[in-house]
């Protein structure tokens, strides 16, 4: 082999291998028409499918795609104009409003469910409770071994999602209130943490609460799902409905759906979200492991609604 | 007439070549603009240093974003040389095999066979490190978990390992027929005669075998996408997880907004990886030049 034609070669493998990133595919958004572009949240993507499947049942002109990649994945689609709904498991930051109102896109936010954040560890893990505090610094990497907080003595495996997740923003900003520790393994999605944590006898992972309804309801858990305090209150378990519904499981959240304008009256996005909040849409929310919204949330929505009329 | 025509024809066929030839320059040319133009904005507001100096990579900081790639282009350097340092021998080998050894029979099936593996879409590879590989290490060194450079580096050598035999086979067959014969007329055995023979003189074929090896690995994503464990830390082992260069491109494009910070930061990941690949082979060009003209 001559080495000019070694030196293409290289080349073009390296290139073919390396530099084709996928980006944003350029999808022009129909907002008159039948299809409906849905991206974002992880957390939300199984839900939002669920109702969307429920959906189509009774609008079968609707061409309905949901896909996932993470809230902050949703969220660049709608700035850069790709998609019709982003799901969202935080609220958009100022800044990311802000960049897109420079682009004329007027965001408007809907609360579509609640989620309780569950921390889950190894069923072999004999801790049963932690603090807020706790986690922060075992997240933020001041502890890195289990018998800083009364456990057996073993290192601290964290497990986290990626930053293009809503997850990572919300648990960093309302848990750890600072930078993750860069140990930390950042997983591809939800179901990969819960596949990590129930593997790793000393791992400690963060996921919504839709995922992990299934695994606790076995008689022999594949996880432990810890108990979480916030300051002097007792501590609370995601698990427990009345508890994430009112706060006092403390890190409880919000799980939105953004729309880069007001949809249009009786359009396909008016009519999903409508089906959405409405009881039968709901059901579906708790069939699909998540908590419906609050009576401060429907307020909400319908501060949305009425502006749509 | 005719031979009009038949002129015509040649002349118009010359055009057409040259124009595809110049086509590839001008590719790689745009790549290169494609690349420069949407890294200036990172390039001109992060200073050099803080890129390539630093090894904080966390450009959606909860305080103040970070850029540093240093810990980055570890991993990627680790996946590298040790993918390399699996995947050479073993293909160098296989090489000495299939055009040495075999016989006729046995090579018109093994290396058909070994090219093949270099066809499996290396989101298979990571689909097996994920369930198999990994597992299966995370056992054998008592890790609580099996995704790290050690693994997606093994799985790389996988990729990578096919196309550096394949290369090596074909500089080696291509040596004349004589220098095996000289060589055996002067007493040599087959031994002295692959390893003072023939290697020496197919060296350029096989360094080009590696420095395809060599891009091949860089460029790979996929595999350490899935398995090489995704952590931001410095590297201290091989049983570390790691996150290349590629694998950061991959993560954080879908997140970041068309022209932003982050955005065009990427972009300068991308524009070293190029520069590497780049660099790479100028080197070996270089080199192989060198030893053709003494």
């Amino acid at each position: 082999m001559r080495p000019s034609r070694v030196f293409v070669f290289v080349f073009v493998t390296a290139l073919l291998s390396g530099c084709a990133t996928p980006t944003a595919s350029v999808v022009p958004v129909d907002s008159a028409g039948t299809s409906v572009v849905i991206q974002g949240s992880d957390t939300e993507v199984q839900m939002v499918a669920n109702l969307a499947e429920a959906f189509t049942a009774d609008h079968p002109e609707a061409d309905m795609s949901v896909t996932g990649g993470g809230s902050a994945v949703g969220i660049a689609a709608l700035i850069n104009g790709v998609a019709d709904i982003a799901n969202s498991s935080r609220q958009m930051t100022e800044e990311e409003v802000a960049l897109a109102a420079e682009r004329d896109i007027d965001v408007q936010e809907f609360i579509v469910a609640r989620d309780g954040l569950a921390v889950v560890t190894h069923p072999s893990n004999p801790m049963k409770e932690l603090s807020l505090e706790q986690i922060g610094t075992i997240y933020d990497g001041t502890i890195t071994n289990w018998k800083d907080v009364g456990g057996p003595d073993a290192p601290i495996v964290l497990y986290g999602r990626q930053s293009t997740s809503g997850t990572f923003g919300f648990f960093r900003d309302v848990v750890v209130k600072a930078d993750y520790s860069r140990d930390m393994r950042q997983m591809e999605g939800t179901q990969a943490i819960v596949d990590a944590v129930v593997a790793d006898k000393n791992g400690i992972g963060y996921v919504g609460v839709g995922y992990i309804k299934d695994q606790s309801a076995n008689d022999t858990p594949t996880l432990n799902v810890l108990l979480v305090r916030s300051g002097e209150s007792e501590g609370a378990s995601p698990l427990d409905r009345e508890a994430v519904l009112s706060g006092k499981y403390p890190i409880a959240r919000a799980i939105y759906q953004y729309m880069p304008s007001l949809p249009a009256k009786d359009s396909l996005a008016h009519q999903f979200l409508l089906f959405e909040a409405s009881e039968a849409g709901q059901a579906l929310v708790e069939e699909s492991g998540f908590y419906p919204m609050t009576v401060e949330d429907a307020a909400q929505n319908k501060v949305l609604f009425d502006a749509i009329q | 007439m005719r031979r009009f025509q038949s002129r015509l024809i040649d002349g118009s066929m010359s055009v057409v070549f040259a124009f595809v030839a110049v086509l590839t320059v001008i590719l790689l040319l745009g790549i290169f603009l494609f690349l420069v133009f949407n890294a200036v904005r990172a390039l001109q507001t992060i200073p050099l240093q803080d890129i390539l100096l630093s090894a904080n990579w966390n450009p959606v900081s909860y305080t103040k974003p970070v850029w540093g790639i240093l810990a980055l282009a570890l991993g990627t350097l680790i996946i590298v040389l040790l993918s390399l340092l699996v995947a050479f021998p073993l293909g160098l080998l296989t090489a000495i095999y299939l055009s040495e050894i075999a016989s006729v029979r046995s090579r018109e099936i093994l290396k058909p066979l070994i090219e093949m593996i270099a066809g499996v879409p290396s989101v298979v590879l990571g689909l097996l490190g994920l369930l198999f590989l990994a597992p299966i290490l995370a056992n054998i060194f008592q890790l609580s978990n099996g995704l790290n450079a050690l693994t997606a580096s093994m799985l790389v050598a996988i990729v990578t390992m096919p196309s550096i035999a394949s290369l090596c086979e074909d500089s080696l067959s291509e040596l004349p027929r004589g220098l095996r014969d000289a060589s055996f007329a002067l007493g040599a055995g087959r031994a002295s005669t692959i390893i003072h023979v023939l290697l020496p003189a197919a060296k350029s074929g096989i360094a080009g075998a590696a420095m395809l090896g060599l891009g091949r690995a860089i460029g790979e994503t996929m595999i350490v996408l899935m398995v090489a464990g995704n952590s931001l830390s410095v590297p201290r082992s091989l049983f570390d997880a790691v996150r290349p260069m590629t694998a950061t491109i991959a993560i954080e494009i879908k997140e970041a907004v068309t022209g932003s910070m982050h955005w065009s930061a990427l972009f300068v990941i991308g524009l070293i990886l190029f520069l590497l690949t780049l660099g790479l082979n100028i080197i070996v060009d270089i080199l192989v030049r060198r030893r053709i003209h003494t």
